[in-house]
């Protein structure tokens, strides 16, 4: 099959013809970057309106669609694309294979998303405006009660779905298949384990959201009754098969997160990492366990008392793996010899304010009180603890860890750093006090509140653009890198990384491995 | 760590650029825009409005089929000439494994609705169970049993009656599609479905075991044979849609009952239709173009498991469907 | 180094110190916004409730003292294990002694959890017993209530948001309850059990009154149990709890709870008005009194969607609108029966007496230039309905 050491193709056809994962990887990145631009505008809106008591900038039934597109896009658009870039770049050069097992179809993959996500944009210039029923679309509020642009959400969902499943498929087909011989599965960088597992989640999650937005589409348009007590059926039916997918969808977006922790604290404790073999069992366990608690997002919807015991039961067990993850982490940091470059903060940052994300789960978990806590902001505070402080902090520390090794130039550490502390800060005043106005008694997804919150929802919003603010910086010291960084040619781009990515050349080449390595 | 190492091993595969992916989404988005129109224009729109939806998403179809026809030759070239590792067939076989994998997730999820509604939902609408202690207030005279004879709105007389929302008429259908419903056994048609689908899972079967060991006409024969057999199955499960709206008054429309069964059947239906096309393509290639070896036929191979999936799926609906 | 590390380390105390400085400063705080600064949980006012608080306070500090031993452990090795301190770093990378420590005692600490939280969720769910049921729907976007004890004491009544708009769109002083205060709060007697049997007539709601202890969604279709037991009264407040739509922000919850005699006397005088809207049904009216009654109804039911001058919103504008300039029947037909092509137009037949829609009939067909100069009686409407 001839010579295939070429280099990439010139112009517009090297990206939209795209089949080598490098170049695949990296639009998923900018795409996602672009989506989180967007997202965080959303957001930025939904701050500002809420900066003070009242009315100010936007009518209500647009406030619903800030907060509905906001979690959708940040969701969907811009945390799993950039894991899946991400699993795109590394996964091949972890492991030693020369690209993607299915090339053609990571090119699909990807290009389908930019036009579902324009057609969700779309859809809040479209009559009745676009969805605004939250990112969760409970029915009948998204059926019956939803604008006609519902159909073309639906169908972007589907589209997205799609996508991540032809992603997952042929993730796990190139793990499975193409590693370098001795790699065997125990060998495997954790980061690659981690993504392996969140792809059978994804296969098997994906298609069931498909299967809950086909039934709106059918009470929709053909009068089925899925969602409509009148006909035999139940709004909470939907609820069940969203939550059968978006529990699981919630570890699909920390998984990888936890995997790319896992390869850099090691990196900056230049120590190995501790207990690989029970960071592996617990990602598993946690996968597993992610099936079976869904409901916990349901505890007031009148379940039977036998379903909320055994939800909830299942939802604390969660903390044990988590915790033996944790625990794992601050192992490794223990009597290494730690530097604190800008990804080794945070990392850092991601352990420790995810955990206090985990405990506010945790406290969540415990039924009784989450009749309390339910649709408050405290829950607000908890997914963001877990999301942005999880799953954003270590995709930002995963680009700033592997940039010098994907561009061959140096990113500028000061200002890393003050990102950092910015984010860091930000993102605490941000959504600490949300906690206060939560357990305070303050619901979520409204544009207005009472006049007890104003305080808190005022600092709160000064935070949101502190932290916003922050996030241009990162953009900028990226940008500068790509353009004019310092160049840096060891193939070792941090003295303690360790995997088959620090052996290839930097920047890493066209072409990664053309024969496998020999791993031992 | 590992160095890289040129020791005896395989080259890797290394693909080509290539135009079919954005192709396809060209395809695929257009044809998801036109479809969207078509049912807004269908649900929302002004009666008799012109519009050119129709027009959209068959445009788009067409290009996305045509692509996905070119893509698939292409590879199946690729093959014939040689350019497929042994690794990447292994690769194409992980992922279709996978790819079915996700469309029975996709089924379980309109199984596990049709358990929800049959196990718990119905009996609380009735007002019993733990749940619904008190929803005779909404639902009074409503009684629950499977197949649906009334539903709950209905049972309160209709739109009219109802305390929630006007959302749309439901109305019970006059005879279900269960086996007590229909006098004669013989008259049963998914009785027949059944029996006709589980035999095409054999016969595709002695068609692969032709393949195996070189007898092209067993092979050819036997595919042509479940092909036909799929064909007559979709038209008996014509005629039972047919009997449905015509005579049974069971539509859509028809509660719960209607909706888990069409959703369900007709899903499985589709699928039927997209193996069918799957295997008959097979059969053109073997006999057209004498296609596919003992040891490499893994076009065949992928249809074969995606049709055994199909006939496992049906067994799922003729049990919890059609009898229980 | 060190240096740096200080201000970094007062830098991240930054907000730590103005929350702190925030709920130390009850000078502050004003009287219209009686719980400023409040950063926990109410214990409320049931046992319930109280119950829930301390199970929440105990999870809370259990995750506080994990959380300071997690995180110390990690600071401290932050702080010595740092290459800028000349260490060589170690090698060890397992110990199965410790991973099962770590996964044991977790789970213990879970389990010791695990009891109170199930006791407590028992108590929850003992629905049996209360002494007074209450139906409560949810609607967009307000609440009713209707009272089911003693078979037909048919009290039932509307409950809407009292905030103006104009409180709302900032062109008129927030006034103390902004956005907590309804038009007609529910009432209930104190220490008594009152079980609340929640549904919805459109979309999902939930009904939440934090310092009650209660919060159950309402389900269309669907009735949910739920109960409490006050044992103060007061005035309590909460709000819809479920992403319903629009004005999701705008359906308060309020409940008044009352000393016993105070519940009966306020039983039997809405018995009374029940008398008096069927005596008034019989009546005639003035255009004057129609007018004025039907703007009342207007603003109440029909102004969040319609506008204030009729000028339309998530409605149709009512101004010049073909329908209340047509025939009367298609009016009667819309208000009375709801829209088939848009759900949000509800069936108001069920929601307003027959007085009240002869009254808003009236003032939609002369209000906002609409001038028909056309009167709708109680009778029409009673007519009309009963013609259906
Ligand atoms: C990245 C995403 C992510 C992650 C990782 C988690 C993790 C967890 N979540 Fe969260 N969750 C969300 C995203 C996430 N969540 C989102 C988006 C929502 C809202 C959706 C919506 O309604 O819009 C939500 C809502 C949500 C609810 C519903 C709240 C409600 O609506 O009423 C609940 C309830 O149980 C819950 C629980 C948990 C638990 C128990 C964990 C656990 O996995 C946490 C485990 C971790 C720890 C516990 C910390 C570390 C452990 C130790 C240090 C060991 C020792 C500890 C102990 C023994 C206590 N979450
Ligand atoms: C991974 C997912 C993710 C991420 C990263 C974020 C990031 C942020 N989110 Fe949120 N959020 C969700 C997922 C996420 N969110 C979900 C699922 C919901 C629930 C939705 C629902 O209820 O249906 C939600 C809901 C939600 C709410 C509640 C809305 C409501 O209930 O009404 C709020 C309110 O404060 C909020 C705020 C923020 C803020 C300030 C950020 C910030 O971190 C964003 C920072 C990023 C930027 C700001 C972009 C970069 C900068 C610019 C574009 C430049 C312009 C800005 C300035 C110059 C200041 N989010
Ligand atoms: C929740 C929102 C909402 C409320 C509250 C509401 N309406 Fe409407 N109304 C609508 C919508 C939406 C339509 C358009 C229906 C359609 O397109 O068929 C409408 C249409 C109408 C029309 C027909 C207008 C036309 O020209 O087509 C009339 C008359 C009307 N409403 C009267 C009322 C009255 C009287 C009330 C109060 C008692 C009221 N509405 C309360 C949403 C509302
Ligand atoms: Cu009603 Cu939210
Ligand atoms: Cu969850």
């Amino acid at each position: 099959m001839g010579d295939h050491h070429h280099g990439p193709a010139k112009g517009l056809s090297r990206w939209l013809f795209a089949t080598n994962h490098k170049d695949i990887g990296t639009m998923y990145l900018w795409f996602s970057f672009a989506m989180f631009l967007v997202g965080g505008a959303f957001a930025m809106i939904i701050r500002a309106e809420l900066f003070q008591p009242g009315m100010q900038l936007i009518r209500p039934e647009f406030f619903n669609q800030m907060t509905t597109m906001h979690g959708l896009i940040m969701v969907f658009g811009a945390i799993m694309p950039a894991f899946v870039g991400l699993a795109n770049w590394m996964i091949p050069m972890m492991i030693g294979a020369p690209d993607m097992a299915l090339p053609r179809m990571n090119n699909w993959s990807f290009w389908i998303l930019p036009p579902a996500f324009l057609l969700l944009l779309a859809t809040m210039f479209m009559e009745g405006g676009g969805p605004a029923f939250g990112w969760t679309f409970y029915a009948p509020l998204s059926t019956t009660y939803a604008p006609p642009s519902v159909t073309f959400f639906i169908f972007g969902v589907h589209i997205l779905g799609l996508s991540s499943i032809m992603g997952s498929i042929n993730i796990v087909a190139t793990v499975m298949n193409l590693r370098a011989p001795g790699m065997t599965y125990m060998k495997m960088p954790l980061f690659v384990w981690t993504w392996f597992i969140t792809a059978y989640l994804l296969i098997a999650v994906m298609p069931v959201l498909a299967g809950a937005v086909t039934m709106m589409l059918m009470d929709i348009h053909f009068g089925t009754s899925f969602f409509s007590a009148a006909g035999g059926g139940d709004p909470v039916l939907f609820q069940h098969v969203f939550w059968f997918f978006g529990h699981p969808e919630v570890y699909i977006i920390i998984l990888p997160a936890f995997g790319v922790v896992s390869q850099i604290i090691p990196a900056f404790a230049r120590k190995p990492l501790f207990g690989y073999d029970s960071m592996v069992y617990a990602t598993a366990s946690i996968a597993f366990l992610s099936f079976i608690v869904w409901a916990h997002h349901m505890y007031t919807v009148g379940m039977p008392i036998a379903g909320e015991l055994f939800f909830m039961y299942a939802t604390m067990l969660i903390a044990v793996p988590t915790g033996v993850k944790v625990f794992n982490w601050i192992t490794t940091m223990w009597r290494g010899a730690m530097t604190f470059e800008t990804p080794m903060l945070f990392c850092i940052g991601f352990v420790v304010l995810f955990t206090i994300g985990g405990f506010t789960g945790l406290m969540l978990s415990i039924a009784p009180s989450d009749f309390q806590y339910h649709d408050s902001y405290f829950v607000v505070a908890h997914f963001h603890y877990v999301m942005v402080a999880g799953a954003v902090f270590s995709m930002t520390a995963a680009v700033y860890y592997w940039l010098p090794k994907w561009c061959g130039k140096m990113y500028n550490e000061t200002m890393g750093k003050t990102h950092f502390w910015i984010s860091f800060i930000g993102f605490n005043v941000t959504f600490f006090p949300q906690h206060f106005v939560g357990l305070a008694g303050m619901p979520r997804r409204i544009p207005d509140y009472a006049l007890q919150f104003a305080d808190f929802n005022m600092m709160s919003s000064i935070g949101a653009f502190i932290y916003g603010a922050s996030q241009l910086l990162f953009l900028y010291n990226v940008i500068a890198t790509i353009v004019g960084g310092k160049p840096v040619s060891d193939e070792k781009v941090w003295e303690g990384a360790e995997g088959l990515e620090w052996t290839v050349p930097t920047p890493a080449p066209f072409h990664t491995f053309s024969t496998p390595p020999q791993v031992r | 760590m590992a160095t890289q190492d040129t020791a005896a091993h395989e080259e890797y595969y290394v693909p080509e650029k290539s135009g079919m992916a954005i192709s396809a989404t060209i395809g695929l988005v257009t044809s998801i825009f036109g479809a969207a129109n078509v049912l807004n224009d269908m649900t929302f729109g002004e009666p008799g409005a012109e519009s050119s939806s129709w027009s959209i998403l068959i445009a788009g179809l067409f290009w996305f089929i045509a692509t996905l026809f070119v893509w698939f030759r292409s590879t199946i070239r690729e093959n014939l000439a040689g350019m497929n590792s042994g690794q990447l067939k292994k690769s194409y076989v992980l992922g279709m494994f996978w790819f079915i994998f996700s469309e029975v997730m996709f089924f379980f999820a309109f199984f596990g609705a049709l358990f929800y509604v049959r196990v718990l939902v119905g009996p609380w609408l009735a007002g019993e169970g733990d749940a619904g202690a008190m929803n005779h207030l909404l639902w009074s005279g409503f009684e629950f049993d499977w197949p649906m004879k009334q539903t709950p709105q209905e049972a309160v007389g209709g739109v009219a009656g109802q305390v929630i929302a006007n959302n749309g008429e439901f109305v019970s259908p006059g005879t279900s599609m269960a086996f007590s419903e229909v006098s004669a056994w013989y008259k049963w048609l998914p009785l027949w479905n059944t029996i006709i689908l589980l035999s095409s899972s054999v016969t595709v079967h002695i068609a692969h075991l032709g393949l195996l060991k070189g007898d092209r006409k067993q092979f050819n024969l036997w595919l042509g044979i479940t092909v036909t057999l799929a064909l007559i199955f979709l038209y008996i499960q014509y005629v039972e849609y047919y009997e449905a709206y015509a005579h049974f008054g069971l539509t859509l429309n028809s509660g719960i009952y209607g909706s888990t069964f069409f959703m369900l059947t007709g899903f499985h239906g589709f699928h039927v239709a997209m193996g069918m096309t799957m295997l008959l393509i097979q059969l053109i290639r073997s006999v057209r173009h004498g296609h596919f070896t003992s040891d490499d036929h893994f076009g065949f191979e992928a249809s074969s498991w995606y049709w055994h999936f199909v006939d496992v799926v049906w067994v799922g609906l003729f049990l919890f469907v059609y009898i229980l | 180094m060190l240096r740096k590390a200080r201000s970094v380390f007062w830098l991240a105390m930054f907000p730590v110190i103005l929350l702190l400085s925030g709920s130390l400063s009850p000078v502050w705080a004003d009287e219209k916004a009686d719980r400023r600064y409040q950063v926990n949980m109410e214990p409320g006012v049931t046992a319930v409730g109280a119950d829930i608080f301390s199970l929440h306070m105990l999870i809370f500090w259990i995750c506080v003292v994990i959380g300071i031993v997690v995180f110390g452990v990690m600071f401290y090795s932050i702080y010595a294990h740092r290459k800028s301190r000349g260490v060589t770093p170690a090698t060890f990378h397992e110990s199965t002694k410790v991973e099962i420590a770590w996964t044991v005692v977790p789970f213990l600490i879970l389990l010791g959890m695990a009891v109170p939280a199930t006791s407590t969720l028992i108590d929850v769910y003992d629905t049996e017993d209360a002494e007074i049921d209450i139906l409560v729907t949810g609607y967009q976007w307000k609440w009713k209530y209707e009272y089911l004890q003693d078979n037909g004491e048919n009290v039932s009544f509307f409950s809407n948001l009292k905030t103006s708009q104009e409180e709302i769109y900032n062109t008129d002083d927030k006034g103390q309850f902004y956005l907590l205060a309804v038009d007609e709060p529910l009432v209930i007697p104190v220490d008594t059990k009152v079980r609340f049997l929640v549904t919805a007539y459109d979309v999902i709601h939930s009904m939440w009154v934090p310092e009650l202890a209660v919060k159950k969604d309402a389900i269309p279709g669907f009735i949910n149990e739920t109960w409490t037991r006050a044992e103060k009264t007061g005035i309590y407040r909460g709000q819809c709890a479920e992403l319903c739509g629009k004005d999701h922000g705008f359906m308060p919850v309020v409940v008044n709870v009352v000393e016993r005699d105070e519940y009966d006397a306020w039983l039997a005088d809405k018995q009374a008005q029940a008398a008096e809207i069927a005596a008034l049904m019989e009546q005639t009216f003035t255009m004057d009194d129609l007018m004025a009654r039907g703007q009342d109804v207007y603003n109440r039911a029909c102004l969040a969607c319609h506008g204030a001058n009729g000028e339309g919103g998530v409605g149709k504008a009512i101004a010049g609108s073909a329908i209340a300039m047509g025939p009367i029947d298609g009016h009667f037909d819309i208000v009375i029966n709801g829209s088939r092509a848009n759900a949000a137009m509800q069936a108001f037949g069920g929601q307003l007496n027959d007085v009240d829609m002869a009254a808003v009939l009236t003032f939609q067909r002369n209000a906002f230039g609409n001038n028909m100069g056309e009167m709708v009686q109680p009778i029409d409407v009673y007519n009309y309905k009963q013609g259906q």
